[in-house]
């Protein structure tokens, strides 16, 4: 936690995005998190991401639910629409919010607690109704408010602080979200902002539910040797399978010497998805495949990371539900409550 | 890049842009941390330590600092460095106790002096705790050189400069006033230790022009007249003024018209406004008092009318950057101009002389006839004999007129112990101290604070113009001072870095309001610089580099615009970067930091 109040003045040379603002204009307020926190690179990383994709910071709302991660929603985007929601029910908040105004963009953020325990059932419905959002979670493996207890993605074995290993098996949030609907699925590490920016900028612009699970690394209690979410863990075993980059649609696509073997998978609204094949045996595309991929490596304590898996021609929920392109909270009283006739019309069809 | 070498005493000093500027590096935020803290007479005297004169530089220094401020990268305007430093000195209580203590016994040498200017009054001030017995020869019969004889008094009152010279004659040196030395020779002769000459740049230019001759009364030279104001001996000026020239003697000689009754003031400058000589703040303080700056002008020919002055002939030409950058001059087809005269005070620069120097002692003089020197030691050619100030490399200021003095008081010890100048000169040094107190506590006030520059209040200009002894500024009041020393951004305060600690966790990267910080992969620096996550282009301004760390990748630093704000070493889990004070020792006679 910090004291020192971060100072407004910036490198005089700090880029301006299309809209005029540089990077720092996409800033929370200072983080009262534990120095080190591997959350607060993550809000690093979507304040650079938001701010690269000059994005307008007053069209965004963020939702979050209890816990470490469920603070960082101050730590970014200030200018934003914001809700701290009841422990765990993240989703529903955010799926009224997404009916009531698709227009916005929409970033949830929660924890491995929030969203693999007190609010797994929320997790997998909004996965199934493949809200237009992107969710985040910062995932330490670790109850850090609460003095680190396991939480329910901790892996088997991995010990406490004070050596007592993990008697139960995690919880898998990424094959999960595969699973049940996400139509954009990536993990990444919040030491890793190389890696990170790009997916979120990606997931951002996907149309439809991009699940993010991040790991971060609990600096306070979870950083341990005997850890498998510490940083020297993870930096030891992730196998990263595929990067991504994001192209906008007025970038030219040049020539680049990045590692792998290059796809890129055209957006339906007129972008560009650069992947970087990292292991020729991975196919992004191909879900059951990747699972399997995946649950392998798990096996072996390798931790994958990178787009995992991405369908860009999937349905959101309004696409589903059909509703009408304006956001709901447009429509006034009329249009809301069309009438007797309407009313009647709509009962005689279920007649 | 090679890991940088943090304990090498250059590295850190550099960072501190003020003190690095500071021809006698005087620990700029280290006084104005204690200026805010009100303890005036500390402050005080960490200045009279480094620069010895606080009182008139405070006033009437060149501030190499100011324009060096890392303010004026990450902002604009620097920290009013010099009105802080008058600040300690018009608020300091008695310093008496803390003045050093001068051997009854002295150790046999004895030293002479010559010239009583900033330069050997500070040699004296070194040498005496010492046990020197310093002899001062000056032709004048007071001392002080040409902090008195070129500076107007209502820049430097009269009372803050003979202060600070009779604290230095009053530690014991023994005064010749009114001696003028008309011969080194004779001075040889009289076996000194060894000899300092300090006798300033004491000739003024003239400029040869048509007509010169037959208005010789009505044309002064600068330097000379202001001496003779100063002493007295010249009390008014009658008429329109013209001044040539465009350094700080002609706003010096204008200002001083003005007061002294002149009808009208103008200064005449051959080149263009940006590239004049004289400071910028010097330059605000003439047209502020309505006198018009003429550039462009360069001079033909004084125009007369039986036997008296009419004016000046000037030629009409107009500034082109050359493909060089330099500006050259072509005339602009413009008919010349008269400007009417009645006196012309002559500011043009002034040259080293030394004609009582007899060129057989073997003592070298150069083609511009400034002595041959060593630019370490101060010693001439002659191995008896050193000079310092502007009578040494030529016209430059008190501050480093200052410098000089230390090194050449060096030398002398050195000289007198009978040493090697070089070889046995004490070396520079650093410390690095902590300023962790707790948890989220500096020893130093981390916060940025973003507000503007302050302006010194200055005396009504209309009381001002009146009396040539008025001051026209009135300097901070502490409430003002304390305002300004808050602007510091503690550059003194390190950002330092222990790799083994680090575990790349990008919390500093992340914190940084200023880019500073990057992890990244070695290269040369060229590359490097530009690898960052904000390119470091400012290559004056250097990169901090760690060793490899576990990833490969090294941490890299950009001194440039870093606001020492302390937020990498809050954020950090590891204490990795900690804030560290780092004390600059810079070897110094006498000096109680040593």
């Amino acid at each position: 936690m910090t004291f020192v109040v971060k100072p407004r003045t910036h490198h005089p040379r700090l880029p301006l995005n299309d809209l005029g603002l540089t990077r720092r204009d996409y800033e929370g307020s200072v983080s009262t998190l534990c120095a080190g926190c591997g959350h607060d690179s993550v809000s690093a990383a979507i304040v650079q991401a938001c701010a690269e994709l000059s994005l307008p910071p007053h069209r965004f709302a963020k939702v979050s639910g209890i816990g470490c991660s469920s603070k960082t929603p101050s730590y970014f985007l200030n200018k934003s629409h914001g809700f701290n929601s009841v422990h765990g029910r993240m989703p529903s908040v955010m799926t009224g919010a997404n009916l009531a105004n698709r227009d916005l963009h929409f970033i949830g953020v929660s924890g491995d607690g929030d969203s693999a325990s007190i609010g797994m059932g929320q997790f997998a419905h909004i996965m199934r109704r493949r809200i237009n959002m992107l969710y985040i979670v910062d995932n330490n493996g670790t109850y850090g408010l609460t003095k680190g207890q396991f939480s329910a993605t901790n892996d088997k074995g991995s010990t406490s602080k004070k050596g007592a290993p993990n008697l139960y098996e995690p919880i898998d949030l990424v094959t999960m979200a595969m699973q049940i609907g996400a139509s954009f699925v990536a993990r990444s590490f919040s030491g890793d902002k190389q890696q990170l920016v790009p997916l979120i900028k990606a997931g951002l612009k996907h149309k439809g539910m991009a699940f993010i699970d991040v790991v971060s690394p609990c600096v306070a209690f979870n950083n341990h040797q005997g850890s498998t979410k510490s940083y020297e863990h993870i930096r030891q075993h992730t196998k990263n399978v595929v990067d991504a980059d994001y192209i906008p649609v007025h970038q030219e696509i040049t020539a680049d010497y990045r590692p792998g073997t290059r796809e890129d998978v055209n957006m339906p609204d007129g972008t560009t998805l650069k992947l970087y094949k990292l292991d020729e045996n991975y196919d992004v595309h191909d879900r059951v495949g990747a699972l399997n991929y995946i649950q392998r490596r798990q096996e072996s304590g390798e931790v994958v990371t990178g787009l995992l898996y991405v369908d860009p021609e999937a349905a959101d929920c309004h696409e589903i539900m059909d509703t009408v392109q304006r956001p709901l909270n447009e429509l006034n009283e009329p249009e809301l409550c069309p009438g007797q006739d309407k009313l009647d019309l709509i009962n005689d069809s279920f007649r | 890049m090679q890991p940088t070498k943090i304990h090498d005493p250059d590295y850190f000093h550099k960072v501190v842009d003020c003190q690095w500027a500071c021809p006698a590096h005087t620990p700029v935020p280290e006084y104005i941390r204690l200026i805010a803290q009100e303890r005036y007479s500390e402050a005080y005297m960490l200045n009279w330590d480094s620069n010895v004169f606080p009182g008139v530089l405070g006033r009437t220094c060149d501030r190499p600092c100011e324009p060096a401020c890392r303010r004026v990268r990450t902002e604009e305007k620097p920290v009013a460095i010099c009105r802080l430093k008058r600040v300690a000195a018009d608020n300091k209580g008695d310093i008496s106790d803390y003045l050093p203590r001068v051997p009854k016994v002295k150790n046999g040498k004895k030293i002479a002096l010559i010239g009583a200017g900033p330069a050997s009054l500070a040699v004296a001030r070194d040498l005496l705790p010492l046990g020197y017995e310093v002899h001062l020869f000056e032709k004048d019969p007071v001392g002080g050189g040409m902090m008195r004889s070129q500076i107007p008094s209502f820049r430097l009152p009269e009372s803050v400069l003979n202060e600070e010279v009779d604290q230095i004659l009053n530690m014991g040196v023994e005064c010749h006033f009114g001696h003028e030395i008309s011969s080194m020779k004779a001075m040889l002769e009289q076996n000194f230790d060894a000899y300092f000459i300090g006798t300033g740049a004491p000739r003024g230019r003239d400029l040869e022009l048509p007509g010169r001759a037959e208005v010789d009364d009505q044309i002064h030279i600068g330097i000379d007249w202001l001496s003779s104001v100063a002493f007295g001996h010249i009390e008014r000026i009658e008429g329109k003024v013209i001044v040539m020239g465009g350094g700080n003697t002609a706003m010096d000689c204008c200002r001083t018209s003005l007061r002294l009754g002149a009808d009208s003031v103008s200064v005449v400058v051959r080149s263009a406004f940006e590239v004049m000589k004289a400071s910028e703040w010097e330059k605000e303080d003439a047209m502020r008092e309505g006198i018009p700056i003429i550039n462009n002008r360069p001079p033909k020919e004084y125009v007369h009318e039986n036997g008296k002055l009419k004016g000046v002939l000037f030629e009409c030409v107009e500034p082109v950057k050359g493909e060089n950058g330099r500006l050259t001059y072509v005339p602009t087809g413009e008919p010349d101009v008269l400007i009417e005269a009645d006196h012309i005070l002559m500011a043009i620069g002034q040259d080293n002389h030394c004609p009582w120097i007899e060129r057989d002692l073997g003592l070298e003089f150069d083609k511009w006839d400034c002595p041959v020197l060593d630019e370490v030691t101060f010693q001439s050619t002659h191995p008896k004999v050193f000079f310092g100030g502007d009578s040494a490399f030529g016209p430059e200021n008190i501050i480093w007129a200052s410098a000089h003095a230390h090194q050449a008081a060096i030398s002398i010890h050195l000289f007198c112990q009978g040493k090697d100048l070089k070889q046995d000169r004490p070396p520079r040094g650093v410390n690095l101290l902590s300023t962790k107190m707790g948890v989220h506590e500096w020893a130093y006030d981390a916060e940025h604070d973003a507000s503007v520059r302050n302006l010194v209040p200055l005396v009504e200009q209309q009381t001002a113009l009146a009396d040539v002894k008025v001051e026209v500024e009135l300097g901070f009041d502490p409430a003002l001072a304390a305002a300004e020393a808050q602007r510091c951004l503690n550059c003194d305060v390190q950002t330092v870095f222990t790799e083994k600690l680090c575990i790349e966790c990008d919390a500093c990267v992340d914190i940084c309001p200023m880019d500073s910080i990057s992890f990244v992969n070695n290269a040369d620096e060229s590359q490097l610089r530009l690898r960052l996550s904000a390119p470091a282009l400012n290559t004056e301004q250097d990169l901090y580099v760690s060793t490899d760390l576990p990833t490969g990748r090294v941490m890299v630093k950009d001194e440039d615009v870093c606001l020492h704000c302390g937020l990498c070493a809050e954020r950090c889990p590891t204490n990795a970067w900690d804030m560290q004070r780092s004390i600059v020792h810079v070897p110094q006679l006498g000096s109680f930091a040593e």
